[in-house]
């Protein structure tokens, strides 16, 4: 049986999602043998392979510019999109932000009051958007894992399903957010 | 099919059909009651037991012969055919706890009531999966000037349980609602600071009863927050309030 390809993206988000991941611990070995993981914080490879890839798990909200872009390739390469954790999810705490204007925020944390030199990052860093977004209001979602971070049985429970070619069915305490 | 005359049924009662299953309950009965006296569970947010019914939240929509109405205000009768389980009626449920979502800032991961939240366990259980409406993400305050409680306007869902204990329990009539529509706030005497609000007791049934981490006590931390609305039945049963 061909193994089944995984992406995993992170944006703005604390990479907890990704430690919870990391937290199905023996379970891991036997993923393993069944899926190739490809572009990931965890791989360090940046992109997608050309064919694309079966799943992708995506931590974070979308909160700049280079994440809004790469949110749209992770849609066209991927068969089935998930949103992995509350940020991706609701916004979550990097929504907070929304409403305050983002050069207020950017001189409130980088200006002049605050570091030595008042330099504000931009170039070489994206540019924030106005309005951090939830996955789903940029591309279209398969399945949400809640939870900050979702516990790891649950990414273990939609994972396997997955491998069986099942929809995970998720109920009750596995929707709860936070 | 009930018919509403069936026999050994007494003046003070009456029978009507719920989700298929004929059901007995007393003459002046609401909809939910007449389900919960019958086991049947039908989601509720604004509605607690010991206080009157307000009808805000609209969680508890059922179907009576395709006419969408909420549960808890609208009054059964003998013979009515109430369906509590339609695909309409979830999908209309989980839509307006979307709402509710997309309205203020709830963030579940960072509130005081965590884990001991009745939006959050809604959410659960009408199966809320994402927001599929646009979040509003509003800009709010947070009144912090009573010296043991306080209000986050972000996680208030307008419920009014809060007004209706104060009044109908306290007879303090501290809370009330200012403002119309999405504007509306739960404000203290004639939106003053809570701090400075001159009929406040101080007595907390407020915090006891709301829902959510919006009026919770000062001095906790995430998920820390517990708190008993039941408290309020018990209240009203013993003062002989009901």
């Amino acid at each position: 049986m061909p193994k089944v390809k995984l992406a995993t993206v992170w944006f703005s988000g604390c990479s907890g999602c990704h430690m919870s991941l990391l937290d199905l611990d023996e379970a891991l070995v036997d993923l393993a043998g069944r899926i190739e993981l490809w572009n990931s914080p965890l791989t360090d490879l940046k992109d997608f392979p050309e064919a694309g890839v079966d799943v992708t798990l995506v931590e974070g909200a979308v909160a700049n510019e280079q994440q809004r872009e790469h949110a749209h390739r992770v849609r066209e390469k991927s068969r089935i999109v998930i949103a992995l954790g509350d940020c991706a999810v609701t916004g979550n705490v990097p929504g907070m932000r929304n409403g305050i204007p983002t050069d207020r925020l950017v001189e409130r944390l980088y200006g002049k009051a605050r570091t030595s030199n008042g330099a504000i990052p931009c170039g070489e860093v994206p540019a924030l958007l106005a309005r951090v977004s939830p996955l789903h209001e940029e591309i279209r979602v398969d399945l949400y894992l809640h939870g900050c971070p979702p516990p790891a049985a649950l990414i273990g429970k939609a994972i396997l399903a997955l491998l069986e070619g099942l929809s995970p069915v998720l109920v009750g305490q596995d929707l709860k957010f936070g | 099919m009930a018919t509403g005359e069936e026999e050994g049924v007494t003046v003070n009662e009456m029978v009507l059909r719920i989700d298929g299953r004929d059901v007995r309950a007393p003459a002046g009965a609401t909809i939910l009651e007449a389900a919960k006296l019958n086991g049947i569970l039908i989601p509720t947010l604004c509605h607690l037991d010991g206080l009157c019914e307000a009808g805000v939240c609209r969680v508890c929509l059922v179907e009576v012969k395709g006419e969408v109405v909420p549960a808890c205000v609208r009054p059964a009768a003998a013979g009515m055919e109430v369906e509590t389980k339609t695909e309409r009626v979830k999908e209309l449920r989980r839509t307006v706890v979307e709402l509710l979502f997309a309205e203020r800032n709830h963030i579940c991961a960072v509130c005081v009531s965590n884990g001991h939240c009745e939006l959050q366990d809604l959410a659960n259980e009408v199966e809320m999966h994402s927001v599929r409406v646009p979040y509003v993400y509003p800009r709010l305050p947070l009144d912090a000037t009573h010296p043991r409680f306080l209000i986050d306007h972000n996680r208030c869902v307008l419920c009014g349980r809060c007004v209706r204990v104060c009044a109908e329990v306290e007879g303090a009539h501290t809370w009330g609602t200012g403002e119309r529509g999405v504007r509306a706030r739960m404000i203290t005497d004639l939106a003053v600071d809570w701090g400075k609000a001159e009929s406040c007791t101080g007595c907390g049934k407020c915090v006891q009863v709301c829902p959510t981490g919006a009026i919770v006590l000062k001095g906790k931390a995430a998920a820390e927050m517990e708190k008993d609305p039941g408290l309020v039945a018990e209240l009203v049963e013993r003062r002989g309030l009901a």
